[in-house]
């Protein structure tokens, strides 16, 4: 795994590689001679059969590849937080317990490995089956994708309503353990495999919220989504996860990693890259004394914002620096950027700081287009970008 | 490099078979790689349900066939030539400045949104500021940036406004600094005029797509001048290419009334949009925002909306009443631009 393969999407191939080395693990662990032992647990009055504790997983993990408790402890958490373990007590929080709480090994038909991509209709029949079962007891989550999907793929809504009640009817059949270890396994696969949700992000696929102002004649989805407003919607916020390049794309997504950055100490690599990028994609008469600033900013020995290069890409930049062209600092800046996309991206996706942006942002009430068509909103002209720019030097001229 | 004389033994045929078994080899080798086909793999996706799309303006105004747009980052704004009309404001309807450009095949709209540029059959591509005095003579503000020898066919900025990249009727594509109107960098290696252009919106930024009359799009590497990859497989001239959202793949219009889908990482076509009651050339294509649909404007004088991963046709749009000469996603993906040589615009969402 190289940056360039990791540039042009290699990740799914890499991903398999892990799960194999998983799944190897797994089934050593099931192995009928030097595998784990088993026994039957109980959950309230039913007896689940073929299950283990998290101290037994942990030890035995530590037998076998010789491994301090610690390590143990992090190895069993990836094979529950990947599915190939649940838990049958607290079933939502992945994490392995280091006592005498009980867990399963999921059955192969549900590995992640054999399953992948996991389909809108398959979830769709889930969520349908747990609406049926447990009527109001779905997630509040889960009500907005079932809700979503309702929307989505409501043409063919009877075949998943017929789909679930069949699966419901014939797991009927079943011995009640058996049923009680079959919803587990659904239920853990689920929790870890929610399909990808980009085409609620799609406006012309699936309308935009609060309305379509070309449909509507309300620019309200306009306002909430400039550049710049207090409080982002919950798709813009959602859409920073999908990619490092969504993030940075975005004025305020950019803003809200430097903030993160900041308190990391680590806020000299997004301010070099954008300089870098001003130097690219800026004016020729510019790019030495632009180079120059660079290098005494980020580069130079002792500069006040120094940024971490390893000592091949350094070399060569400060080569090239002799001779200053527009492309000179690409080396350091693809360093930079990958460090960026690869370390600090994805703690910021699980930060507070993320998480409260996302728990803050605004989902829009839908609004449908106006039923008296005769009440034709008023349309407000807005400033031309032209106009924004020549206030703001008249602004700056006379401060 | 590619010019050198005939070595001995050599003649023109034979250089000519050598060429055509290379081409062929090429092809084994990359059929060799191929191990599932697109739409197999989409048979998981759910079927798109019927989309409502309707014509919400039609902008009139234009005295000629309009020929090409662009959207303003602003999203409500836009550029549309025959005759150059900057910044026409769609929300409120209220036009811009027209500008006594004449010719204009190719315009842009600056990242800014303060600048447009536009070129055509002068062989140049110029650049005009845009201000707030609507009675400024914004003519003379005009400054030439680039300079081909033969017509100008696309325009785009780069990432900034300092930067522009063109394709012309000269069977180059190349790249300019604003400022001073320096070369920065040619592309050769098209045989035949070039049609088109667009920006890879990928990490790196440094690649772009074109298409020409020679059948081939072509990917250029921006700094070494490169072609890195070429496809192939149109019958007959390539007239738009445009970018898949993910920059791992582009889609292309042609006058062999196809609409073809590359991937860039396969190397290879990997779907191709056809009907058999679709008879004249597409003209133009954009993507959804999501990337799963794909509208192309044909000169039947109507629009095809098409699903990118299962190859059908989604809808058709109809309401031009002549050839529908571009189509662009607006900026936040709420609505889609055509323009038309009946000499209005529409806008569809």
């Amino acid at each position: 795994m190289t940056i360039n393969t990791l540039a042009k999407g290699g990740w799914h191939r890499d991903q398999m590689a892990c799960f194999r080395k998983m799944e190897k693990v797994i089934v050593a662990m099931q192995d009928p001679d030097m595998g784990m032992k088993m026994r039957n647990q109980r959950l309230l009055i039913t007896v689940i059969p073929h299950a283990m504790t998290g101290r037994d997983v942990i030890n035995w993990l530590m037998q076998k590849y010789n491994m301090c408790e610690e390590e143990a402890l992090h190895l069993g958490g990836m094979l529950v937080r990947y599915g190939y373990i649940y838990p049958l007590k607290e079933p939502r929080s992945l994490v392995l317990r280091a006592d005498e709480s009980p867990y399963r090994f999921q059955t192969p038909y549900f590995w992640t490995s054999t399953r992948w991509p996991a389909t809108e209709l398959d979830y769709a029949i889930y969520l349908a089956k747990k609406n049926i079962r447990k009527q109001g007891e779905l997630m509040e989550y889960e009500k907005e994708r079932y809700s979503v999907l309702h929307k989505r793929i409501n043409h063919t809504w009877d075949f998943v309503v017929m789909q679930a009640r069949e699966q419901l009817r014939a797991s009927k059949q079943r011995r009640k353990a058996d049923r009680i270890v079959l919803e587990c396994q659904e239920q853990a696969y689920w929790l870890i495999n929610r399909p990808p949700q980009y085409l609620s992000h799609d406006p012309i696929m699936q309308g935009c919220l609060p309305s379509n102002p070309w449909i509507s004649d309300d620019t309200a989805h306009w306002t909430m989504n400039t550049e710049v407003v207090p409080i982002p919607s919950r798709l813009r916020v959602e859409r920073w996860s999908f990619s490092f390049m969504e993030l940075l794309n975005d004025a305020m997504g950019r803003r809200e990693f430097m903030t993160y950055l900041e308190k990391e100490f680590s806020a000299e690599n997004l301010c070099f890259w954008q300089a870098c990028e001003d130097i690219r994609h800026g004016e020729n008469s510019r790019i030495v004394e632009k180079v120059e600033e660079v290098y005494k900013n980020f580069l130079a020995p002792g500069a006040a914002r120094w940024v971490n290069i390893d000592s091949k890409t350094m070399d060569k930049t400060l080569k090239g620096i002799q001779h200053p062209h527009r492309f000179v600092m690409d080396d350091a800046q693809m360093h930079i950027y990958f460090l960026m996309k690869k370390d600090s991206f994805p703690r910021y996706l699980k930060s507070d700081l993320y998480k409260n942006m996302l728990a803050k942002a605004i989902v829009p009430q839908e609004v449908k287009k106006s039923v008296f068509p005769f009440m034709r909103r008023q349309r407000h002209s807005s400033p031309s970008p032209a106009q924004a720019v020549a206030q703001a030097s008249e602004e700056e001229g006379r401060a | 490099m590619a010019c050198q004389g005939l070595q001995k033994g050599e003649t023109l045929a034979s250089l000519k078979t050598e060429s055509d078994g290379l081409k062929k080899k090429l092809e084994v080798e990359r059929g060799k790689l191929n191990d599932v086909e697109l739409h197999q793999v989409a048979e998981k996706t759910e079927v798109l349900g019927a989309l409502s799309i309707k014509t919400r303006r039609v902008l009139k105004g234009h005295g000629a066939k309009v020929l090409c747009m662009d959207w303003c980052k602003d999203k409500r704004r836009l550029v549309s030539s025959s005759q150059v009309r900057t910044s026409t404001d769609l929300w409120t309807r209220e036009h811009g400045v027209s500008l006594p450009c004449t010719w204009v095949m190719a315009c842009a709209y600056a990242p800014s949104g303060c600048a447009v540029a536009c070129g055509g059959l002068d062989n140049k591509c110029s650049v005009i500021p845009l201000s707030l005095d609507k009675d400024e003579n914004l003519a003379a503000k005009k400054k030439s940036v680039a300079m081909h020898t033969n017509y100008v066919s696309g325009c785009t900025f780069t990432n900034s406004d300092m930067q522009m990249l063109t394709s012309s009727g000269d069977g180059t594509c190349a790249l300019w600094d604003v400022e001073s109107g320096q070369l920065l960098q040619s592309f050769h290696g098209h045989t035949a005029d070039v049609l088109s252009l667009d920006l890879a919106p990928s990490e790196t930024g440094n690649t772009f797509v074109s298409g020409g009359c020679d059948r081939k799009a072509n990917v250029w590497d921006m700094r070494s001048g490169q072609n890195i990859q070429s496809f192939e497989s149109h019958e007959s001239d390539i007239n738009c290419v445009k970018y898949y959202p993910s920059g791992d793949a582009f889609a292309s219009a042609s006058d062999d009334a196809t609409c073809r889908f590359y991937d860039l990482r396969a190397d290879r076509e990997v779907a191709v949009y056809q009907k058999d009651s679709i008879v004249f050339g597409a003209s133009t294509v954009d993507f959804s925002l999501s990337g799963r649909l794909l509208f192309a404007g044909y000169n039947d004088y109507t629009i095809n909306a098409w699903d990118v991963l299962k190859g059908n046709r989604v809808s058709i749009l109809f309401g031009h009443e002549n050839r529908v000469s571009r189509v662009k996603l607006s900026p936040d993906g709420t609505a889609i631009c055509s323009a038309s040589w009946d000499n209005t615009l529409r806008i569809w969402a």
